[in-house]
């Protein structure tokens, strides 16, 4: 199933897709560059990765016109691994997070991405854009005035070009922002750094190679952790730009799939010797605007990327850094969410929280895994206490028979069993004790354990207690969720509402 | 929506066959006496792209800017495509209602064809479709592109509709011994469509003694159905040119044959025949799954 694809997801689109993927591939260059830097390799680790994970996600990803390269959620995570053990344990590393990734596409946890909520995501983009943007930095202290300079005319040349007419729109601005710092710098002898000063640059077509790591269990217990960091912040960042671009585009794609696709482009990646990577948000909603819908875009961004490296090395060696700056700001405001901050006043607070700290957690450890693992746990603990809410206590006497009638309604587990227990009179002396459960539900083991303290309680106090409608209430415990799938059994079950 | 479950559904799209496949469509659902559908589907082809803008830059709210920009165009495509499929479909009616169908539904569907069709196939009783769509209308020597994947997906009769209607008089079965082929025997057997038609049992080869045996079988099943007269034939050369000639010669109005019996594999390498007949054939094709 890897390697079908429909017709359509190739040739449906074909100008459309050339041309998107062209002005995507220009854009790659500088991105790919960048990124090999924040990681600490030379830029031609960070180029043979964008050019083999975009090449091989275009045949066996899960999601038509997703750009998928060398990235900087993925760079941030290798920085240590980098300066501590070097190059080749990286490339084995992103051999296992390739591994990784394949086996999470076969265990189908592409499905977890539905605990990720909106705000964890929104939370997540801002972060990854935060990210870019700090690791620009570097480049933009103790430098001369000509640098900022040549940042801000960059920038302006991004954001103004598009305006003039006619060319405008049918050049990429990204490009024209390059060309021209270049040939000023050139021009004007500037003793500013440039791509060149960087590191090496790719000369040739890249060559199949093994890293040159022992085969040891120690060599696993160092890339390890890395590898499984690298995996999950890879299909996180991958499966929420999927999720982008079928909204963009408004049309699905297959998630376990695309987990098992950026596992094989990983491993290419490896053995290209590349570097991890993962989807791009930035760059694949460039390629949906510029009218880049099928998987021939991706195939075209990767291949026209590696043969613009190999033939013009010389020229991006003469690129100043300050272009390559302007262009990372360019993607970092471009991925920043603008509408979550907009929104920020309309949002419930819980909602605002979650995406504030997943914020936080992300720049604070500068890996976008922790930031989602807190995200998702605050999540599911605010919506805990949300459900903990829909349970009341009613109770009335009957004072004939001297019986006091409780009747519960509504959601008893772990949050909301202390509540449950407080709303019981165990002071008031009656002789019988109606415990009325058809309306309520006890989903788990903590629930069940407060009826029963409460029943005890209420014994030792010398009432007789009866409990009404205890079967429908704890159907709800069982785990065999399959069971009550169908419709009419969720509205025997929930049926107190 | 309709949950008829034994409907002739005819597939409108405004080319120059739709006009053909309303009559066709009539004609059957008066015959088998069953509802009839009209179905116009909406491809949105979300494959191409509505927009394209090569500046290849990101801004503040891009994202949100781009979604909204697309979503605008492809609203404004979309009614527009709505409005003309509804057009379609009155236009539609109303013929099939002038040519005595009581009551014929009318059902608008987004997504691709193929994948509509699959789901609908539950309800089809026999499908009617033109042999090429708009795509394709000035080009006699192609067929749509989509209709051999229904004809794949589809386990039901279709009838492949490639000129003006004229009600069949005359029918020709193209008999192979095959399963596929003694199955749509069976079909026509006992089927009300056929009754009162003369029918032509066509099968080419050129070996004599076994297909005697095979031919004279099916004939007896269709006699024994009743209601239809039935002449065999044995044909000799290549089966699809024969077969077009002996349609010419006798003036049949339809042809009747199973369909795509073999693996893909197999018509990947040799050609399918179906795929011949669809070619070569100036008479509606019903193919029986």
């Amino acid at each position: 199933m890897l390697f079908l694809s429909k017709k359509q997801d190739w040739l449906g689109n074909i100008l459309g897709d050339v041309l998107a993927g062209l002005v995507v591939a220009l854009a790659l260059i500088p991105e790919a560059i960048a990124f090999s830097i924040i990681a600490g390799v030379d830029p031609k680790v960070g180029l043979y990765a964008s050019f083999c994970i975009a090449v091989i996600t275009a045949f066996v990803g899960g999601r038509p016109g997703m750009i998928s390269a060398a990235t900087g959620a993925m760079a941030l995570l290798m920085v240590t691994l980098v300066k501590d053990h070097g190059l080749q344990y990286l490339l084995a590393a992103t051999l296992l997070t390739g591994v990784l990734q394949i086996i999470a596409g076969y265990l189908k946890l592409g499905s977890l991405m539905s605990f990720v909520s909106r705000s964890v995501v929104t939370g997540f983009v801002n972060a990854l854009a935060i990210l870019i943007f700090m690791a620009q930095l570097p480049e933009l202290t103790h430098v001369t005035w000509h640098v900022y300079a040549m940042t801000a005319g960059g920038l302006a040349i991004i954001y103004l070009f598009p305006y003039l007419p006619v060319i405008g729109k049918s050049l990429p601005s990204p490009l024209v922002c390059i060309v021209t710092l270049t040939c000023i710098a050139i021009y004007w002898h500037l003793d500013i750094r440039t791509v060149g000063d960087m590191g090496e640059l790719p000369d040739t077509l890249p060559v199949f190679l093994w890293p040159e790591v022992p085969l040891t269990l120690e060599t696993l217990q160092i890339i390890f952790p890395y590898s499984a960091g690298l995996a999950v912040v890879g299909l996180l960042e991958s499966l929420m730009t999927a999720t982008i671009v079928d909204e963009l585009t408004d049309t699905t794609s297959d998630k376990n799939r695309e987990c098992k696709g950026q596992g094989l482009a990983n491993i290419g990646a490896g053995l290209l010797g590349g570097m991890a990577g993962c989807a791009m948000i930035g760059q694949s909603v460039i390629n949906v605007k510029s009218g880049g819908r099928g998987r021939l875009s991706t195939l075209i961004a990767g291949s026209f990327l590696l043969i613009m490296v190999v033939f013009l090395d010389e020229w991006i060696s003469k690129i100043p850094m300050a272009a390559l700056v302007a262009v990372m700001i360019m993607v970092s405001i471009g991925t920043f969410s603008w509408s979550s901050i907009v929104k920020l006043k309309q949002h419930p607070l819980s909602t605002n929280i979650v995406m504030v700290t997943t914020v936080i957690v992300v720049v604070w450890t500068h890996n976008l895994a922790y930031g989602v693992f807190v995200g998702v746990l605050l999540a599911s603990l605010f919506f805990a206490n949300k459900i903990g809410h829909f349970m009341y206590v009613e109770s009335k006497l009957d004072e004939a028979t001297n019986t006091r009638t409780y009747q519960v309604v509504g959601q008893i587990f772990f949050n909301s069993a202390d509540k449950f227990t407080a709303a019981f009179d165990f002071k008031e002396v009656v002789e019988k004790i109606m415990i009325d459960l058809h309306r309520a539900h006890f989903w788990d083991i903590s629930s069940v354990t407060a009826l029963d303290k409460v029943v005890i309680k209420f014994r030792r106090e010398g009432a007789e207690v009866e409990l009404i409608g205890l079967n429908e209430a704890s159907s709800t415990i069982v785990d065999r969720f399959g069971v009550h799938d169908k419709p009419e059994e969720i509205e025997k079950i929930m049926g107190g509402h | 929506m309709n949950t008829n479950t034994n409907r002739v559904l005819a597939c409108i799209d405004g080319s120059s066959l739709t006009e053909a496949v309303c009559d066709y469509a009539a004609w059957i659902a008066q015959r088998v006496d069953a509802p009839l559908n009209l179905l116009h589907i909406i491809d949105h082809h979300h494959e191409t792209a509505a927009i394209s803008d090569l500046s290849g830059n990101i801004g503040l709210g891009s994202q949100e800017h781009l979604l909204e920009e697309l979503t605008a165009v492809e609203q404004q495509r979309s009614k527009l495509r709505l409005q003309q499929g509804k057009l379609l479909l009155q236009a539609a009616k109303e013929r099939v209602v002038q040519a005595g169908i009581a009551d014929p539904d009318t059902n608008q569907r987004h997504g691709s064809l193929v994948e509509s069709l699959i789901e609908l196939e539950e309800s089809i009783r026999v499908l009617v479709i033109g042999i090429r769509g708009k795509v394709h209308e000035n080009q006699p020597d192609k067929i749509g592109a989509k209709l051999e994947s229904i004809i794949r997906s589809l386990h039901k009769p279709i009838l492949v509709v490639n000129e003006a209607f004229k009600a069949p008089q005359r029918i020709m079965i193209a008999y192979d011994g095959s399963k596929a082929a003694d199955k749509a025997i069976d079909m026509v057997a006992t089927s009300p469509l056929y009754k009162g038609l003369t029918c032509h049992l066509v099968y080419v080869s050129k070996d004599d003694t076994a297909t005697e045996q095979l031919l004279k079988a099916a004939a007896s099943k269709l006699t024994k159905a009743g209601g239809i007269e039935v002449i065999t034939k044995k044909l000799q050369g290549k089966p699809d040119q024969a077969l077009c000639e002996y349609q010419d010669k006798h003036d049949i109005d339809m042809t009747v044959m199973g369909a795509f019996s073999h693996a893909r594999i197999h018509d990947l390498l040799l050609g399918s025949f179906t795929a011949k007949m669809l070619l070569n054939t100036h008479k509606p094709l019903l193919l029986l799954r």
